[in-house]
C-alpha cells in the first residue's frame, strides 16, 4: 500500500439551518487504498461526500487534492478534479442508453459520436465484466447492473478519487463479490475509494483503513487491524456494547394468559395467500422469511393495505371487516410501511404534520387538530423518542434516515394503536436509533400494545420477538417460541430444513 | 450473449412515435376509403401542411421544452404577438429582412426572460410561461384590436412564393390542371423539423434535454449544467414561436389581435399525440410532426363528415387527446410489468 496521501480534508465545516451537520472533520485519503467511511446516519458521512462533490458547498476548511489546494463548487469540477461519486440511488438517466449515459456531460465536441461511445462501452463492459449491453437503455437494466455501469463510468474518467456510497445495498452476493474485485483492481491501479456502507463485514472484507465520524464530529482515522469489529460499533454509537445484547428476556408462560386482541382465519389479500394468524395483547411477534416470502404481503393484507380477498377477521373476539386502512386504523391497528421513503414519510412537510397526518385521517377532516394542540403533541413526540430535528416545523425530507422513521413512528403513535404493524422499521439506520425503536417496541408491549415486527436481521427479532412466524414460498412454515427463538432453529425452518414446528394454529 | 447485432427492444420514445404513425397512416388511408373526395389528391396533405406549417413548428419548440420535463404555454400568444409586430413594421415600410429579424427576436426575447425566470430563480414553468402569455396577448391587443392587412410589394413576393408540382395535381371539374401548392411556410418548417432532429439526436445538447427531463439530479451528478440546459430549451422554443409567428404571417397576411388563439393548446396536443410525455426524458421531434398531422387529419375528416359546427373539432380533440394518454399509459405500464 503507497502512502502518499491524494485527497485531504482540513477542519471541513457545513452548516444546516439550526444544525451543524459538520464540525471541522479532517479525512485523508491515500494512493491505492480503500478507505471505509463510517458513522451512523446523521453523524454526516452523506454531507461529507456532498461537500466533496461540490453537491452542497463547505462553510470552513479546505480540500486538497495530489497536495494542490482545490475549490469544488460544482460536480463537474469534482469531476475535473478527478473526484467521482457513485451514490446509492442510481444517478444515472433511465431514458437514455447505457453508452450515452457513460459519457454524457463529458463529451468533448458537440456532436455525439454513437458509434464510438458504444463501441468504447461495449469494451470497458467487458472488460469489467458487467452483463450489459452499450445500446440498451439504463431503465431496462437490473439495478445492479445500473450500478455497475455508474461505477464503469467513473472508471473510464480516469478518476483518482472514487466514492462508492452505499453501493452494495441493492446487490446481492455475488454481484457484491464482483464489485469487491473490481474495488480491489482499481485500488491497484492506484485509485483511492472512499467506501460508504451500513454493512460492517464488508468493510473488514476490503477496506484498508477506517475514518469514523459521530454527530458531525470526526471520532478517529483507524487501520482495519487495530479497530475490531466490536470498537467499531461502539465507536460509531459512542456507547459500550453491553447495552445491546442485554434486552428482551421473556417470560413465555405468562403469554398465553393474555387475550387475543386480533385473530385472522383464511385471510388473504390479492398479493398474500390466506393464512391464519393471531395475537394477544402485550405481545411482540415477528414475521421472518427471505425476502419475497410473503412476510410483507401478509401483514399488509392485515392493515387491509392491498386488496383483501377473503377470510374473517375479529378484534376482541368481534368479528370486523378491514378491506381499507382506515378501517384498520379505526379498529386501532397502526402498520409502519416498509418503504418509508414512498409508503411512509412526505418529504415536504413539517415533522409536526407528518405526525399528526394519522391522527387527522382518522378524526377525519371536519374535526381539525387544532395548531396549538399539532405543537404539543409533536413535541411530547419529539422529546419522547428523540427525533434530532432542528424544529417540529423542519421539513421530514431534511432529516436523517433514523430521525425520519422516528417521526412515522409518532404518527402512529399518537394514534394510541392497541396493534402496531412495523414492517423493517430498522431498515438503513443507524445502530444507535435501532436500539432506541427496539426499546421502544418493548416498552409498547409493557404497555400492553400488541406489535408485529419484521426485520431482516433475525438477530434483532430474537432480541425483541417473543412468537416468530415463520413463511416460506407464501406460506407460514413454522411457529417458533421459548427455547425454540435461536438462530439456528429460525434458519433450519426458512430453509425448510427441520420441519416439526409445522403445527397449523 | 451480447452480439453487436442484438436487436434492440424499442425504446419508449420510439415506441410511442410508431403507435401515432401507424395511426395516423391508418387514419388517413380510413378517410381515403370511406370519405374518399380531398382525400384521395396529394393536395389535401400538401393543404395540411400549408395551414399548420406554424403549428409544426411551434410544437417542435415545445416538444423540446417537454422533453426537458418543462412546459411553455405562451407559445401560441408568442406568435400572435410576432404577427402583429411584423405586419405593423412591414406595413410602415419595414423590409423583409427585418421583419425575419424582428419575428426572431420576439420569440428570442420571450424565450430569454421565461427561461431565465424558470431556470435560474427555479420558478414553475407553467407559472411564468402563464404570465408570458397573458403579456404577450395583452400586447397584441395594444398594438393594434382591429385586424390589419399586410401591404407591402416585398412581402407580397415571399408570401406568394409556391412550389407547383404538377404531376401531383389533379383535374378540376372544369378539366384544368390544377397543380399541387407547397407555401414557402411547408419549407420553412421542415427546415427547423431538420435542425429540431439533428440537435436532439446527434447534439450533446440535445441529449442533455433528455438527461434533464429523464432524472433532473442524476443529470446533475452526470456533470450536466443543468440550470443551463433548461435555459437553452426555453431559449429555442421562444425564437421558434417567434419563427412561426413569421410563418403564419405568410400564411394568413394579416394580423389579428386573436390570431393563433389556442396554438399553445394544439401544440400541446400534437407533442403528445407524437408521444411525447408531460414528465419529461421521452419526446420525438418525427412524433411531434405526426402528432400535428395526426390532429389536424382528424379535424378534416370532421369536417368532411359534414359535421361543420366548431364543436365538433374540440370534442373530437380532446376524445383523442384522451384516447392516447391512454393508450400511451396502458402501453407503458404493460412494458414495465413485462419488465419485471
Amino acid at each position: 500500500m503507497q502512502t502518499d496521501p491524494l485527497l485531504q480534508m482540513r477542519h471541513i465545516v457545513k452548516i444546516f439551518p439550526g444544525v451543524l451537520a459538520l464540525n471541522g472533520v479532517d479525512f485523508t485519503l491515500r494512493k491505492g487504498e480503500i478507505h471505509a467511511l463510517m458513522g451512523e446516519n446523521g453523524a454526516g458521512k452523506s454531507t461529507l461526500i456532498k461537500v466533496l462533490t461540490g453537491v452542497y458547498s463547505s462553510d470552513g476548511g479546505e480540500i486538497k487534492v495530489d497536495g494542490q489546494v482545490i475549490s469544488i463548487k460544482s460536480p463537474q469540477d469534482a469531476q475535473n478534479h478527478g473526484i467521482s461519486t457513485v451514490y446509492q440511488e442510481i444517478t444515472l438517466c433511465p431514458n437514455l442508453t447505457v453508452a450515452e449515459n457513460m459519457f454524457i456531460g463529458r463529451e468533448d465536441s458537440v456532436w455525439i459520436k454513437r458509434k464510438d461511445y458504444e463501441k468504447k462501452a461495449d469494451e470497458i463492459l467487458s472488460n469489467l465484466g458487467i452483463p450489459a449491453r452499450s445500446t440498451q437503455e439504463l431503465g431496462n437494466c437490473s439495478l445492479a447492473v445500473q450500478q455497475m455501469v455508474a461505477i464503469a463510468r467513473a472508471v473510464d474518467m480516469k478518476c483518482k478519487v472514487l466514492i462508492l456510497d452505499e453501493p452494495t445495498s441493492s446487490l446481492d452476493d455475488k454481484e457484491v463479490n464482483m464489485l469487491f474485485d473490481l474495488m480491489r483492481d482499481l485500488k491497484s491501479k492506484g485509485v483511492g475509494i472512499i467506501f460508504v456502507t451500513h454493512f460492517l463485514e464488508q468493510v473488514y472484507e476490503v477496506s484498508d483503513r477506517i475514518t469514523v465520524l459521530r454527530n458531525g464530529e470526526l471520532v478517529g482515522e483507524y487501520t482495519v487491524e487495530e479497530l475490531p469489529q466490536v470498537e467499531l460499533v461502539s465507536k460509531m454509537i459512542g456507547k459500550e456494547l453491553g447495552e445491546l445484547s442485554s434486552m428482551g428476556e421473556h417470560e413465555e408462560a405468562e403469554e398465553n394468559k393474555k387475550e387475543v386482541f386480533y385473530e385472522a382465519e383464511g385471510l388473504s389479500s390479492s398479493d398474500a395467500l390466506p393464512f391464519d394468524f393471531k395475537i394477544r395483547k402485550g405481545e411482540v411477534n415477528g414475521f421472518t422469511g427471505l425476502l419475497g416470502s410473503g412476510r410483507s404481503e401478509s401483514v399488509r393484507a392485515i392493515f387491509g393495505a392491498d386488496k383483501v380477498t377473503g377470510g374473517n377477521v375479529k378484534i376482541n373476539g368481534k368479528k370486523v371487516s378491514i378491506t381499507k386502512p382506515i378501517e384498520a386504523m379505526r379498529n386501532g391497528i397502526g402498520y409502519l410501511a416498509e418503504d418509508r421513503k414512498r409508503d411512509g414519510i412526505i418529504a415536504d412537510l413539517s415533522v409536526r404534520e407528518n405526525i399528526i397526518l394519522a391522527l387527522q385521517v382518522m378524526n377525519g377532516i371536519l374535526r381539525p387538530i387544532s395548531r396549538s394542540e399539532a405543537e404539543s403533541y409533536a413535541d411530547e413526540y419529539i422529546k419522547m423518542l428523540n427525533i434530532k430535528t432542528a424544529s417540529r416545523e423542519t421539513p421530514v425530507g431534511s432529516l436523517s434516515g433514523g430521525n425520519q422513521q422516528k417521526v412515522i413512528l409518532a404518527r402512529w403513535l399518537l394514534t394510541h394503536p392497541e396493534y402496531l404493524i412495523l414492517d423493517e422499521p430498522t431498515r438503513g439506520i443507524d445502530v444507535g436509533t435501532k436500539l432506541e425503536i427496539q426499546k421502544l417496541v418493548l416498552k409498547l408491549a409493557e404497555d400492553g400494545v400488541s406489535v408485529t415486527f419484521i426485520s431482516s436481521e433475525i438477530e434483532e427479532m430474537l432480541r425483541t420477538c417473543s412468537r416468530l412466524v415463520v413463511m416460506r414460498d407464501r406460506h407460514i412454515v413454522g411457529e417458533l417460541k421459548g427455547k425454540d427463538l435461536n438462530q439456528t432453529k429460525v434458519m433450519q425452518t426458512i430453509a425448510g430444513g427441520e420441519s416439526e414446528n409445522e403445527d397449523k394454529q | 450473449m451480447k452480439t453487436k447485432k442484438f436487436k434492440e427492444p424499442l425504446t419508449n420514445t420510439q415506441l410511442l412515435m410508431t403507435i401515432t404513425i401507424c395511426i395516423f397512416i391508418g387514419m388517413y388511408l380510413l378517410a381515403m376509403g370511406i370519405l374518399g373526395g380531398g382525400f384521395l389528391h396529394a393536395q389535401q396533405i400538401f393543404d395540411m401542411l400549408n395551414d399548420n406549417a406554424s403549428l409544426i413548428i411551434v410544437s417542435l419548440g415545445l416538444t423540446i421544452v417537454m422533453i426537458g420535463g418543462g412546459i411553455d404555454i405562451s407559445v401560441g400568444a408568442v406568435t400572435s404577438l410576432t404577427v402583429m409586430s411584423c405586419v405593423l413594421y412591414l406595413n410602415r415600410g419595414g423590409s423583409v429582412v427585418g421583419s425575419i429579424l424582428l419575428a426572431i427576436a420576439i420569440g428570442l426575447a420571450f424565450g430569454i426572460v421565461q427561461g431565465l425566470l424558470i431556470s435560474y430563480l427555479e420558478i414553475q414553468p407553467f407559472i411564468v410561461t402563464l404570465a408570458g402569455m397573458f403579456f404577450a396577448r395583452g400586447f397584441t391587443t395594444i398594438l393594434s384590436v382591429d385586424p390589419q392587412k399586410v401591404d407591402h410589394a416585398g412581402f407580397e413576393v415571399l408570401r406568394k412564393a409556391k412550389l407547383e408540382i404538377p404531376w401531383l395535381g389533379y383535374y378540376a371539374g372544369n378539366g384544368n390542371l390544377v397543380p399541387a401548392r407547397i407555401e414557402l411556410g411547408v419549407f420553412v418548417a421542415l427546415l427547423c423539423f431538420v435542425l429540431v432532429f439533428i440537435l436532439l439526436k446527434f447534439l450533446k445538447l440535445g441529449r442533455a434535454f433528455y438527461a434533464i427531463g429523464g432524472n433532473q439530479t442524476s443529470a446533475l451528478m452526470l456533470g450536466i449544467n443543468v440550470k443551463f440546459t433548461r435555459f437553452i430549451s426555453y431559449l429555442i422554443c421562444g425564437v421558434l414561436s417567434g419563427i412561426s409567428g413569421f410563418v403564419f404571417t405568410m400564411h394568413t397576411g394579416a394580423g389579428n389581435a386573436t390570431n393563433a388563439a389556442g396554438m399553445e393548446m394544439n401544440a400541446i396536443a400534437s407533442s403528445i399525440i407524437g408521444g411525447t410525455l408531460l414528465t419529461g426524458g421521452v419526446g420525438n421531434p418525427i412524433g411531434t410532426f405526426f402528432g400535428a398531422l395526426t390532429l389536424t387529419t382528424i379535424k378534416k375528416i370532421v369536417v368532411s363528415s359534414g359535421l361543420n359546427d366548431p364543436w365538433w373539432q374540440s370534442i373530437t380533440t380532446g376524445g383523442m387527446l384522451c384516447f392516447f394518454i391512454l393508450l400511451q399509459s396502458v402501453v407503458l405500464s404493460k412494458r414495465s410489468k413485462k419488465k419485471k
